[in-house]
């Protein structure tokens, strides 16, 4: 196995100040179970879940939850054994209100009956193991929660020839991913190696950023049994270099089309976490209950890489951190760049939730807006070598004409144009705006088109 | 909702910035041109401390009686209406009569910005705008060169001196010999600005160490003043090396004349340059082929300010043809 430096460079490519150094050396520490679960039914991309319990119904860890409610979308396990007290709408991690089920531990952990399941040999049917993969209910874990199975089971046409495992974890202030490789390397491991099976054995990529040297030798060591064609892949640190699209160009130079998925240049990539839930699903039959994430932030006392059970509310994860030092005036549920500032602490964490970032009102910034003086900066940035600028003043218009030549779609939203903007404009804002009114308006046409044929 | 949720602040992506601002970007230019300036004030002395504070004045006063009539929040803390005070001050004769240089202050703020919108909406370099309306309605007083060194106390208007460019253009260029042209005006006087001139135009070497700070600091980008001093290089050395008594040597085009204040903080306007790197470069060499030709060929001995007037109009119309290819739109 070879160690070598990323052969292409993505545009853009941001230096923010990192933060690391709050928790990149800090053990991760497993949280006490919370009395309280709150577990969204809306934590993956695609439908939500549709809701298999009843209100004062008794459940075991791992019994379903609720189940798909479409191609793309995934089943949610009890995270512990307890009693589900409700069943309603609530805010969520995602910043948005969605159907969420809240339970009470019964402290006992209990598993339910069949649960865990027998592990599934590495020789086992392959459809067999990427229905065990989607029956655990796993979802991307870097962010994106597109659901694993999905990505596991590409079209005969597209075949698989680089599996890149991202390791990259470019956001500022996150250490999960790092502290998975350096804690777990050894069943990281087993993970790609289950992986990369399901795929017909691809090349497989380690990416990650060179200001994680401890991660780095951690693979390199766990990994040196793996044989075939497996590099560690290191990456200059700049933001967003762990976005697939950038990952996917930095550790093989293709570009993945616009509007396209990584399986159409013939690559797939998976997250640590999402590796490491893999490996549990299939060694050792556990369903995704619980993930690793990043408690952090200037306002909190002790910041913290944790394992905790997915619903677990933020402010149980807080209190277990020694409370606030001071009172937080921005609670973000992820990284800076990408995360989504939490309406109400009261919701749980999500499958996707990689870090809870505590900011306090020296850091929140409250920008005036100003018109933009064309400095060129976003344009210099854009990783999607895009003009944020001028699709920032066609959202503001609304002038579709021109924010689709201009290809708003292609906008993965990282941020870096916001970042740099000297005129203070909140163009992801914009971003977000202008891609959801299009494709309102795209689906519109398309109803009116099925009606009149 | 729990009580201590109420007061979370919500907002979209990111959740942290770089720091910069457009005010820290107007205090970065005013730094730059700090060295061309104190050293203008030496060379010319109070004629040239008083104009600079009266364009200054009147530029800021201008911008804040436009917004106040126009029912706009202020924005004179932004720092722009400084910045364009300066730099009309500086492209000026040093001895020019002030009610000229408060009517260039108002038409570069009134006519060439705030009359758009204000500043990012304004499509020519406002202060290039008042500098020529100046040159086209006082077309005596604009070229009133105080010779550089002229003792400051002196009436200024008594000793007047003509530009290199001017001085080449009316008695030199042609000529058998132009050995005295190049005894009167030595090149390390025109490099390290002890020249007649605008008065914050004749030091090449502050302005260019200013340049160099502002790409430093990230406020400029390298592609205009690199491809408009490199094609002003390339243009005056293919005519020199075709009549060297006809036309100046490479040297004295760079360094006389607006050329350095022109391409380091002229034509790096951003508001009035492109915004893509393609679009920067070719916006550069259009800049530097214009001042040669109107230079040469032209009327004026001396183009930059129109060259980048020009350029400015064409800023559009290079963004929109200039544009990246987008990540992922591979033609194959």
């Amino acid at each position: 196995m070879k160690t070598r430096a990323a052969p292409y460079r993505c545009a853009g490519g941001l230096h923010p100040v990192y933060h690391k150094s709050l928790t990149a050396a800090a053990a991760t520490i497993p949280l006490e179970l919370p009395s309280t679960l709150v577990i969204s039914l809306a934590q993956h991309l695609g439908a939500p879940a549709r809701p298999l319990v009843k209100k004062n119904e008794t459940v075991g860890r791992g019994q379903p939850l609720a189940e798909p409610a479409g191609f793309i979308s995934a089943w949610i396990h009890a995270p512990t054994s307890g009693k589900i007290k409700a069943i309603d709408e609530q805010w969520t991690a995602a910043g948005r209100r969605a159907t969420v089920i809240t339970m009470e531990s019964d402290g006992e952990d209990r598993w339910a009956d069949g649960y865990p399941q027998p592990p599934l040999p590495a020789d086992a049917d392959r459809k067999q193991q990427i229905d065990r993969v989607a029956a655990a209910g796993i979802v991307g874990m870097g962010g994106a929660g597109f659901p694993t199975h999905v990505k596991l089971s590409p079209p005969p046409e597209k075949a698989i020839d680089t599996l890149i495992i991202n390791g990259a974890e470019c956001e500022p202030y996150l250490t999960a991913d790092q502290r998975m490789m350096v804690e777990d390397a050894d069943r990281l491991r087993q993970g790609i190696d289950r992986i990369r099976r399901l795929l017909g054995t691809p090349a497989v990529r380690i990416a990650i950023e060179d200001n994680k040297p401890d991660a780095v030798k951690a693979i390199q060591q766990a990994l040196s049994s793996l044989d075939g064609d497996v590099e560690v892949m290191v990456l200059p640190s700049a933001y967003p270099q762990g976005a697939e699209k950038q990952l996917i160009y930095s550790v093989t130079g293709r570009e993945v089309p616009s509007g396209g998925l990584p399986m159409d240049v013939g690559t797939l990539v998976e997250n640590v976490g999402t590796t490491l839930a893999v490996a549990d699903a299939l060694d050792s039959g556990l369903p995704l209950t619980e993930r690793v994430m990043t408690a952090t932030g200037d306002a909190l006392s002790q910041p913290a890489n944790l394992r905790v059970r997915i619903g677990t509310p933020f402010d149980k994860i807080i209190e277990h951190c020694g409370g606030t030092k001071t009172p937080p005036a921005k609670v973000v549920c992820g990284g800076p760049m990408m995360g989504t500032a939490l309406p109400s602490l009261a919701a749980g964490v999500c499958k996707t939730t990689s870090g809870l970032l505590l900011m306090p009102q020296d850091t929140v910034h409250f920008f005036e807006s100003m018109a933009c003086i064309r400095c060129g900066r976003c344009v210099n940035y854009c990783p999607m070598r895009l003009m944020p600028c001028t699709l920032s003043e066609g959202g503001e218009a609304e002038d579709d004409e021109l924010l689709e030549e201009y290809r708003i779609l292609d906008c993965i939203e990282c941020g870096s144009c916001a970042y740099v903007c000297p005129a203070h404009r909140p163009m992801v804002q914009h971003m977000k705006n202008s891609k959801a009114r299009i494709a309102l308006i795209r689906r519109e046409r398309e109803l009116t088109k099925q009606r009149t044929s | 909702m729990t009580e201590k949720d109420i007061n979370l602040a919500i907002s979209a992506s990111p959740h942290t910035h770089s720091g910069a601002s457009v005010r820290g970007i107007m205090l970065t230019v005013i730094i730059a041109l700090a060295p061309a300036l104190l050293w203008g004030f030496r060379l010319f002395g109070w004629p040239a401390i008083v104009l600079t504070a009266t364009c200054v004045a009147a530029c800021v006063a201008a911008e804040a009686l436009s917004r106040r009539l126009m029912k706009r929040k202020l924005g004179i803390g932004d720092g722009s209406a400084v910045v364009t005070g300066l730099l009309l001050a500086m492209c000026l004769p040093p001895a020019l009569p002030l009610f000229m240089a408060v009517i260039g202050a108002v038409v570069a703020i009134v006519v060439a910005k705030q009359v758009f919108g204000g500043l990012g909406y304004n499509p020519f370099n406002p202060a290039l705008v008042g500098r020529v309306f100046l040159t086209i309605s006082f077309p005596f007083a604009m070229i009133q060169w105080t010779a550089p060194d002229a003792p400051p106390t002196d009436d200024t208007h008594a000793v007047t001196a003509a530009t290199p460019l001017a001085a080449w253009e009316t008695e030199w260029s042609g000529q058998e010999e132009t050995a005295g042209f190049f005894e009167e005006y030595p090149w390390v006087d025109l490099f390290f600005g002890n020249q007649a001139g605008s008065f914050g135009e004749v030091s090449s070497l502050l302005l260019m160490l200013g340049g160099l700070f502002l790409l430093w600091r990230r406020c400029i980008h390298w592609q205009v003043p690199v491809f408009y001093l490199g094609s002003v290089t390339i243009i005056a050395l293919i005519l020199y090396g075709i009549d060297p008594h006809r036309y100046l040597p490479p040297f004295y085009h760079l360094f006389s004349g607006g050329l350095m204040l022109g391409a380091w903080f002229m034509a790096t306007d951003m508001v009035t340059s492109p915004v893509t790197a393609r679009g920067m470069m070719i916006f550069g060499c259009g800049c530097g082929v214009l001042t040669m030709i109107i230079r040469v060929w032209g009327g004026y001995p001396e183009g930059v300010s129109f060259a980048i007037l020009l350029m400015n109009a064409a800023v559009p119309l290079i963004n929109r043809y200039t544009r990246p290819r987008v990540f992922g739109t591979r033609q194959s």
